[in-house]
């Protein structure tokens, strides 16, 4: 539906016909799917999880960067397992996984939030204006977009870090500058058939410029596969942060984020179980629930796909 | 289509030579104190300054970025830092790892992801259907590193202490050394990658067997009275594989960089392993020379991709 045409909708037949956006139709649609409505209670749970992760910190009485070596490591110097004290048990330096756990969250919702956010900020902005302008703009960007995503990411992305440093920022411009091109491929796709029809023809005839065509005529047409794209991005950009901080390359320690436990954890796999299984089930629980809601955004924004 | 094939290739070099320009930009202006490491802590200033001239750190950047693409287009990527083996001979040796496997995981996600789509695609909203996208989405889900640990600990660690040690650790063990060895140390990280991948092919397969279901010509084929399996496999598959190729050649060219996790959760010295450790030590021109590597299979997989479809669709090479 275009932006014109529901306008009609609404001045013509006010009362007769209730005027409702694909947005909406699409969001009462998401509400009936229940796997998508638990998936986002999870979501939810774990953001409140993260925001209070100190909370976690002032029942326990543990802060997460404290090493208990006496009431946290068994006499021999091994982790210890689960007890009233230490409800997730404790790392290999006396350190409680749960509190570590609830922190964790925040880096990787953080991580998660903030390089999906560039990405698909800078994603749309260049595929609008690589499809609507054409010309020489639409040649650049293209060869550009080729470019990103012939360079091997995950290779790439380790060699800057360990040239810059670990950091925060770090990992999400890593994350977002080699993320947006596909975004920018899919509007590109869209704008490109998009600027072709009538209301973009009727814009121009208004003396509309090409900045208020593009974000004010075109870009609401394409925000549907945006949106899903981006519910599907989350997890995929929360599994890259928790891989490189597998690798080494997430947050300089003690900061506590989930990769970097089950990093840690890899030695003590034989003696410690629950210093890899909680860390890895948080990961895990994560990225399934923002998949399994990410599916369900589709299917609501597409009926046509079939659910599949 | 000479002509399109020309263009694309030409558009191929373009990519890979704006990539190469791209790296040694970033990775040259990164300080960098390789020559101290090699040299030693005791080393004179001039001793550091001879390592850099022997290593041509001294020059200009631009000219140092001439030397290695003189090079490069002859085949010569340059040596490593530490021991001046040829980059070409250290891809040469890692190669071989990464390929075995790519291509063993690859027929394996091949094999489940389309015949759990063709399943889920035949009876569609069938509790089979539903259990196979869960399945899916379940693995795709999983992060590769701890699908991986989680394998080493069930199928090695608990199977090795029961006694039964079927499944190595890790390690390489090269195919001219003994097929079987080499598939016993393969088998782990087949299945790891698999599982991650198939979730992609299910899906894609599901979705186009959909569609290519609901054509008239299948309708015919029924009507003729051919049996229910051959209209779905002979006339049904045949025509919904073409995005599932589509999308297997873009993940081939993608997995020669990218299986650096499962590469370093068993241990396996393919060309993701070599990478980390030449980042580790500085080793730049072997981690230039192996991303310069894995983009241009990206590069050329896409190519075969679009030439296979430009055969099977005339279509596409007009544009």
């Amino acid at each position: 539906m275009t932006a014109a045409l529901e306008l009609v909708d609404v001045v013509d037949e006010p009362k007769a016909i209730e005027g409702r956006s694909p947005l909406v139709l699409a969001l009462r649609r998401l509400r009936r799917d229940k796997v998508a409505m638990i998936s986002l209670a999870v979501i939810i749970l774990i953001v409140l999880m993260a925001v209070f992760a100190p909370v976690f910190a002032a029942i326990t009485g543990h802060p997460p960067n404290e090493q208990y070596r006496d009431i946290g490591l068994t006499p021999e110097g091994l982790p210890r397992a689960p007890n009233g004290t230490f409800w997730f048990g404790t790392d290999e330096l006396g350190r409680d996984v749960l509190v570590r756990i609830a922190y964790g969250a925040r880096v990787s919702l953080l991580v998660g939030v903030f390089a999906t956010a560039i990405t698909v900020v800078v994603g749309v902005v260049l595929g609008l204006a690589a499809g609507f302008l054409g010309g020489i703009t639409d040649t650049i960007l293209t060869r550009l977009i080729d470019v990103v995503l012939s360079v091997p990411f995950l290779l790439v992305a380790i060699a800057l870090v360990s040239i810059t440093g670990p950091s925060l920022s770090v990992t999400v411009l890593v994350i977002g500058f080699f993320s947006w091109a596909s975004v920018a491929r899919i509007v590109r796709g869209q704008v490109l058939s998009l600027r072709e029809r009538e209301f973009v023809e009727a814009a121009r005839s208004l003396g509309a410029s090409d900045g208020r065509i593009m974000f004010v005529d075109v870009l609401p047409n394409v925000l549907a596969p945006v949106i899903v794209y981006t519910t599907l991005l989350v997890p995929v950009v929360i599994v890259t942060q928790a891989t490189l901080s597998f690798l080494g390359l997430g947050l300089p320690p003690p900061t506590a984020d989930w990769g970097g436990m089950i990093n840690s954890s890899q030695n003590y796999y034989t003696t410690a179980w629950w210093f890899i299984l909680f860390p890895g089930l948080a990961l895990l629980i994560t990225t399934l629930a923002f998949n399994l809601f990410g599916d369900g955004v589709r299917d609501a924004f597409d009926p046509r796909a079939d659910r599949s | 289509m000479v002509r399109f094939l020309l263009r694309r290739l030409g558009h191929g070099v373009l990519v890979l030579w704006l990539i190469s320009m791209a790296i040694f930009a970033l990775f040259f202006v990164a300080p960098s104190n390789v020559a101290q490491t090699l040299a030693g802590r005791q080393a004179t200033p001039e001793t550091i300054a001879l390592i850099q001239h022997r290593l041509g750190l001294d020059l200009p950047v631009w000219k140092q970025y001439l030397n290695f693409v003189t090079n490069a287009v002859q085949g010569n990527l340059g040596y490593d830092y530490y021991h001046q083996v040829p980059v070409t001979t250290i891809i040469g040796q890692a190669l071989p790892v990464t390929l075995s496997l790519a291509l063993g995981a690859a027929v394996l996600w091949l094999l489940l992801g389309v015949t759990n789509g063709v399943i889920s695609a035949v009876h569609p909203r069938s509790l089979a259907d539903r259990g196979l996208t869960m399945f899916a989405l379940f693995f795709y889900s999983f992060p590769s590193f701890l699908l991986g640990l989680l394998l080493l600990y069930f199928l090695y660690y608990r199977m090795t202490m029961a006694g039964f040690d079927w499944f190595p650790a890790g390690g390489y063990t090269a195919f001219s050394d003994g097929p079987a060895v080499w598939f016993q140390h393969l088998i782990l990280p087949w299945i790891a990658l698999a599982l991650l991948l198939a979730a992609t092919y299910t899906r894609l397969t599901r979705g186009s067997m959909l569609d290519v279901l609901g054509e008239d010509y299948i309708r015919t084929a029924r009507s003729k009275g051919i049996r229910e399996s051959r209209v779905v496999v002979r006339h049904g598959l045949r025509s919904a594989l073409t995005p599932v190729v589509t999308q297997f050649g873009i993940d081939l060219g993608q997995l020669v960089g990218g299986v650096v996790v499962t590469e370093t959760v068993f241990s396996l010295p393919g060309l993701g392993k070599t990478v980390v450790t030449a980042i580790n030590q500085q080793d730049l021109p072997v981690i230039i020379g192996i991303v310069l590597f894995a983009s241009a299979a990206v590069v050329v997989a896409n190519i075969l991709v679009d030439v296979a479809y430009a055969f099977l669709d005339p279509r596409v090479r007009l544009h």
